[in-house]
């Protein structure tokens, strides 16, 4: 399988009778993602979009066999929401809300490192589009036609950047192994560097390509990584040269507060580690595109 | 969200953390009644607004008279300030802290912050107070202390000891300098903080630990369970248009540029804004519309680039994943119905119905060029802009 999810995979779905969590459950479901089971605290024993609907992820779990999770449940119920995923056996979690506190996220990780290595849940996410691997399974909010299926593996912050790029390498004929979107938080489940792992150990994948922005140490992580302990070539791309330090861009993470965080700063890191950066952002599918060329 | 040092210095006064006493003042009349309640014959006086660098810039002052403090007070208060970290525009001085003044035998450095590499809570210490610490843990790493702090237990007594011990204090004085610094953690706890620095942190001649200066910043996303913190906003301190922009939950930040822009996405706007600036143009602002980009959305956020009287052209940059490009076609096309935009309007939509989109557009008869990638999106609108300046000249 890919990285994470593949056609095969049950997905529950938390908070599937909101608003927006039933749109993109459709959504997902039309995409040809096996969604097996929703929870709604108060609404278990009910059907809702055709799936079974359980008061507690535990519950869906035992009775469903689900194995991946994604969260639409309001920020500030987020949290609690993701640990219940972690307690309850789930391996693979997306968490789409975008709000939640910074101080919550710190003790979600805490409590999600606190589970053996081996089987602890993979959290992606919060405020993320979601993760796709094309053609089989769709895990999150984008638009799952725009992403061809292929051999480049895609990290990046940003949904529709994401987008963006995605549809630059459609266009150029490139497909994707599978998209990870980490989000824009300054806490993320996942960081650049533990997705990258994956992808290096994956036979799908053949390049890996992340999308990077201003703020936070990751970017550099990855660097290291690269240079020391990869096989595959990698692109990347970082958004906000020209963003001013101090102020919060959009994202909550966006923000350069110190040295080694800004746009100019990781580009400089990130080639010196041998990695290929797009110069502008109309660059990342022609730079992926040279990538490939050059194995 | 910031607030200013008095406030900081409030909250921290209620957790135990020593500080001076001290009132904050709206006058000259105010400020020399605060004085006088002090008593004694020498006061700092600070001028209160949201940026560092304020004792630089001539924002704080030792007072030896109550002349001195209202004349301090007529320079100040209802002006603008401009420090290293305030723009060049500066901002408002809306009051001013009158604090007793102290006998420093020693400045500290102390922090909390949110470690994004570690992911936890990270007190820092430093025995180098009053300088820039980003300097002093380039120049010299070594007299930098760190504590992390295990989100699922909290600060311990024990580490507090170990970073005070840290800061070549008197033996009897590392007590109370533990003690601050834990009630400075739990303020920190307590109230979602992302920030909480006192630089200095200072030991008196007489063996007192205390906080002479306060900054703390709040995680927005927390606000709407700490209303005692949302209490402490001061919307004078903020650009109009963002919290304009941030009343119709839109994310936007003011920049010094002429090409407005509108895009959906926080890395796209980024991306956006940096392809501009490569195509020879610089950015009005940053706006990111949300991912959901509804007509009413386009429409607002338009009207929104348009207050800014420098922005002399518009790019609007949507990739419509969820949405339809034919509704924000649709929404662009009913506001040129209802009014006019002199600027150059360049619109580049992408994904779900694009053909649509751009059909809507072309067919409206109204001046709108369009554009089918970013980078064209972009060498279009500063093309447009330069035309533009050329015609008026």
């Amino acid at each position: 399988m890919s990285i994470f999810i593949d056609e095969k995979t049950p997905v529950l779905v938390q908070g599937i009778t909101g608003r927006i969590g039933s749109f993109h459950t459709q959504e997902m479901i039309d995409y040809g993602t096996n969604i097996v089971a929703g929870v709604t605290p108060g609404k278990g024993g009910t059907t809702y979009l055709g799936k079974p609907i359980f008061n507690t992820v535990k519950e869906a779990v035992l009775a469903t066999g689900a194995e991946a999770s994604i969260v639409f449940v309001p920020p500030a119920y987020a949290a609690d929401g993701i640990m219940e995923a972690a307690e309850s056996n789930i391996r693979f979690c997306v968490s789409i809300t975008d709000g939640i506190p910074t101080h919550d996220m710190i003790r979600v990780k805490r409590y999600i490192n606190s589970a053996p290595k081996e089987k602890r849940m993979v959290l992606t996410g919060p405020n993320c589009a979601g993760t796709i691997s094309p053609g089989k399974s769709l895990l999150g909010i984008m638009p799952g036609h725009i992403y061809k299926q292929g051999s480049v593996g895609l990290i990046g912050r940003s949904g529709t950047l994401g987008y963006e790029a995605a549809s630059q390498m459609k266009e150029l004929g490139i497909g994707i192994s599978t998209s990870v979107g980490i989000g824009g938080d300054p806490i993320n489940g996942s960081s650049f560097l533990e997705i990258l792992k994956y992808f290096e150990n994956d036979d799908e994948t053949e390049a890996v390509m992340i999308i990077g922005e201003i703020g936070g140490p990751q970017e550099a992580e990855v660097a290291e990584y690269f240079q020391k302990h990869m096989n595959k070539p990698m692109a990347a791309y970082i958004a906000g040269l020209t963003a001013p330090p101090g102020r919060l861009m959009g994202h909550a993470g966006a923000i350069v507060n110190s040295s080694g965080e800004s746009a100019a700063e990781k580009v400089v890191i990130l080639k010196d580690a041998g990695i290929m950066v797009a110069p502008t952002p109309s660059d990342m599918g022609s730079t992926v595109a040279s990538l490939l060329k050059g194995r | 969200m910031n607030i200013h040092e008095y406030q900081a210095k409030k909250l921290l006064a209620k957790y135990g953390v020593p500080i001076p006493k001290g009132g904050v003042a709206h006058s000259a009349t105010e400020a020399i009644y605060q004085a006088s309640e002090l008593g004694g014959n020498k006061w700092i006086v600070k001028a209160q607004l949201h940026s560092g660098s304020r004792g630089k810039a001539g924002g704080v002052k030792l007072c030896n008279s109550h002349q001195e403090i209202a004349d301090f007070c007529d320079n100040f208060l209802g002006n603008k300030l401009v420090t290293h970290q305030t723009g060049p525009e500066g901002k408002m001085v809306s009051s001013i802290y009158v604090e007793e003044a102290s006998d420093i035998a020693k400045e500290l450095y102390f922090s909390i912050v949110l470690d994004r590499a570690t992911q936890k809570v990270t007190l820092i210490a430093s025995t180098e107070g009053g300088m820039d610490i980003e300097q002093v843990a380039e120049e010299t790493p070594e007299k930098i202390s760190k504590i992390m702090i295990d989100p699922a237990v909290g600060m311990q007594p024990f580490q507090a000891r170990q970073l005070a011990y840290t800061l070549d204090l008197p033996n009897e004085v590392v007590g109370a300098a533990s003690r601050a610094v834990m009630k400075c953690y739990r303020a920190f706890r307590d109230t979602d903080a992302n920030l909480l620095e006192i630089n200095p942190l200072i030991l008196t001649t007489d063996n007192k630990v205390m906080a002479i200066d306060a900054k703390m910043t709040f995680d927005e996303n927390a606000l709407y369970r700490r209303p005692e913190i949302l209490e402490f906003r001061d919307k004078t301190q903020e650009d109009p248009r963002e919290t304009n922009a941030a009343e119709h939950d839109l994310s936007y930040v003011g920049l010094d540029g002429n090409i407005g822009c509108l895009i959906n996405g926080a890395g796209l706007a980024m991306a956006t804004m940096d392809m501009i600036h490569h195509a020879g143009g610089e950015p009005a602002n940053f706006l990111d519309i949300g991912g959901g980009a509804s007509a009413e959305r386009v429409a607002t956020s338009i009207e929104l680039v348009l207050s800014d009287n420098s922005v002399e052209a518009i790019l609007i940059n949507i990739f419509a994943g969820i949405n339809r490009c034919d509704w924000v076609a649709q929404g662009i096309v009913d506001l040129l119905n209802k009014r006019d935009i002199e600027v150059p309007l360049v619109v580049r939509l992408s994904g779900t119905n694009v053909e649509k989109g751009q059909k809507i557009l072309k067919d409206s008869g109204k001046k709108v060029i369009t554009a089918d990638t970013l980078s064209d999106a972009a060498y279009k609108v500063v093309a447009a802009w330069k035309q533009e300046k050329k015609d008026k000249n």
